[in-house]
């Protein structure tokens, strides 16, 4: 029992510092933010739910929900995938320490550094068209390419590359991770027992990955939303609507003071994206 | 270090150095589009206003010929370098700006993250467990969705348009707490028990075990926690008006592709302590993402 309280005492000393403060930066405030979303904005009268019904029927917020959903649904399969063979190729080679760094690099430039190359990459008269003009004119396929990459529809597939970019050597490491968990023995008793290659991927080395998965999924998650600084950089604060996200219509809430729709924006969001990491958790343990 | 297995060598039998020279091509493939990026950087900074726009004028004037490019320049010259530096006195500011709010970013990281995360590791309550699952929901939360809640709060407490308004909610994020917390964990506990018998107190315990011991995990706190706040983008165009105060990461944007080669020079230095970082982190910031998936 004196342990006990011994433990408790010390662990009050250590995290309650860092804990005061995150009471008073983000859960306080927090809180006052889903009052003021059943509030007016000027006045601070109740309103009820009118917040969140005006929300839900504001065109940029349905957009900006739907393009945030659907770059999420394309570019985390994407990662996950991509970043799954890339380890796994990664993973037979004795020296990959220098292709490991290359992959991480990304990770390590600045936004805005990396922005301006984007720039000179995916304009129209660009370094992508230039390239693509140059293959159709040695193949004879087709002419000059004078595609405007930014400006369009594009632009999505633009930003779901730029993602996949720069998170490639993040979630390389943490499925080399997982990889170096296997033991070795019990592929080798699968080899022995006649299993062949693609039999020991598929049956062993893929389903051991599987708690690997639930984590490198949560972190693609939560990387996906720092793709804003790419798509402002690149566009500014009304891109083309394809890449029109939930990070820009907050920003431009913020910017015109509509404080309302945001802090009815920001429980909502708050709350679909607690449910998603609980869910996610929840699968995660039963995963065991 | 450990000798890993390998898998893909028993799996696809690439047992032939032909089957290897072909994955390393394969795998190179990628790797080209980190490093042409960064030759382009390199390249275009070390040129005058008069080539580099023989080869991007395009881009401004909007033309319809294609951009050119050569990695070696045919005038190669340091003047853009020398006006940025010398002559420029706000990218100095913006520079310095972005120093001390990453150092101070940091410095606080340590003294408020690090402790938790001991905490944490080391004094497990059923209390601590919950609490900790609420820590790793807030990590998980973008800023977009606390950025009202903390704009109130810094209001209330005057922050606004300083630079404490960037460093203090950094300061008490999470992340850190949770990469130090797998650094922890990683310490036996009856190396900690065995200093208990030996008399040694909690505190000590802490300063002169855990701390030694647990040092790649805060270290790769840092190194990750470099790399974002080098970064920093959401926070300052959101909390300061004063454009004096902003950090570096918020200078490139601005200037003008009349300014090319400019640009191209403030890019490679922005980039410069970034990649130092890097290169000498690289071991902690790889250790870092393995502890950022580890499992409570």
């Amino acid at each position: 029992m004196k342990m006990e309280r011994k433990k408790r005492k010390y662990f009050c000393l250590f995290v309650l510092p860092g804990f005061v403060g995150i009471t008073a930066f983000v859960l306080l405030p927090f809180l006052d933010v889903a009052k003021r979303s059943f509030t007016t904005a000027v006045t601070g009268e109740f309103n009820g739910v009118k917040n969140y019904q005006s929300i839900f029927q504001n065109q940029a917020f349905l957009l900006a929900v739907k393009n945030t959903v659907r770059f999420t649904l394309v570019c985390i399969p994407i990662l996950v995938g991509a970043g799954l063979v890339m380890a796994l190729m990664l993973s037979s080679l004795k020296k990959k320490g220098f292709i490991k760094s290359l992959c991480l690099f990304p990770l390590a430039m600045p936004t805005a550094t990396v922005v301006m190359v984007w720039k000179l990459v995916f304009y129209k008269q660009g370094f992508l068209n230039l390239l693509l003009t140059r293959l159709g004119q040695w193949t004879g396929l087709y002419g000059e390419v004078h595609m405007d990459y930014l400006g369009t529809g594009a632009a999505f597939q633009v930003l779901v590359a730029s993602y996949v970019w720069k998170n490639m050597g993040y979630t390389m490491i943490l499925w080399l991770a997982g990889l170096s968990g296997i033991s070795a023995q019990m592929i080798e008793a699968a080899r022995v027992d006649g299993a062949g290659g693609w039999q020991r991927l598929w049956r062993i080395v893929l389903p051991n990955l599987r708690g690997s998965l639930f984590t490198i999924v949560i972190l693609s998650f939560l990387n996906s939303f720092k793709i804003y600084r790419e798509a402002y950089l690149t566009a500014g604060a009304y891109p083309d609507k394809s890449i029109y996200l939930l990070q820009h219509l907050f920003n431009n809430w913020f910017v015109n003071l509509e404080l309302d729709k945001m802090a009815a924006a920001a429980v909502c969001t708050g709350g679909v994206l607690m449910g998603a990491i609980l869910l996610l958790q929840r699968l995660w343990e039963g995963s065991e | 270090m450990k000798k890993r297995p390998v898998f893909t060598e028993k799996l696809l039998k690439l047992r032939r150095p032909a089957g290897r020279a072909l994955l390393t091509v394969v795998l190179l493939l990628p790797a080209l589009t980190v490093i042409l990026p960064v030759l382009l950087l390199l390249s275009g900074a070390l040129m005058d206003a008069w080539e580099l726009g023989g080869y991007i004028g395009t881009v401004f004037t909007d033309g319809t010929e294609f951009i050119r490019w050569k990695f070696l320049p045919d005038y190669p010259s340091f003047a853009n370098y020398g006006r940025l530096l010398f002559e420029t006195p706000q990218f100095f500011v913006l520079f310095w700006n972005s120093m001390k709010l990453v150092v101070c970013i940091l410095a606080g990281q340590l003294a408020v993250a690090v402790p938790a995360a001991w905490g944490f590791a080391v004094y497990q309550t059923r209390a601590g467990r919950g609490l900790f699952a609420l820590y790793v929901v807030l990590m998980l939360l973008p800023f977009q969705v606390t950025m009202l809640s903390s704009y109130l709060v810094l209001g209330r407490l005057g922050l606004l348009n300083t630079h404490g308004a960037i460093i203090l909610p950094a300061v008490f994020s999470t992340f850190p707490v949770f990469l130090s917390y797998g650094g922890f964990r990683s310490i036996p506990c009856q190396m900690l028990e065995a200093a208990r018998v030996d008399g040694a107190g909690e505190i000590t315990i802490f300063v002169r075990l855990g701390l030694p011991l647990g040092k790649s995990g805060l270290l790769s706190a840092m190194v990750l926690g470099f790399l974002e706040y080098w970064n920093l983008m959401e926070q300052p165009m959101a909390f300061l008006e004063d454009k004096a105060l902003w950090p570096l990461s918020l200078y490139l944007p601005q200037i003008t592709w009349g300014q090319a080669g400019f640009a191209f020079c403030a890019s490679v230095i922005t980039l410069i302590p970034a990649a130092f970082v890097f290169v000498i982190g690289q071991d902690y910031l790889e250790q870092g993402i393995i502890y950022s998936g580890l499992k409570e």
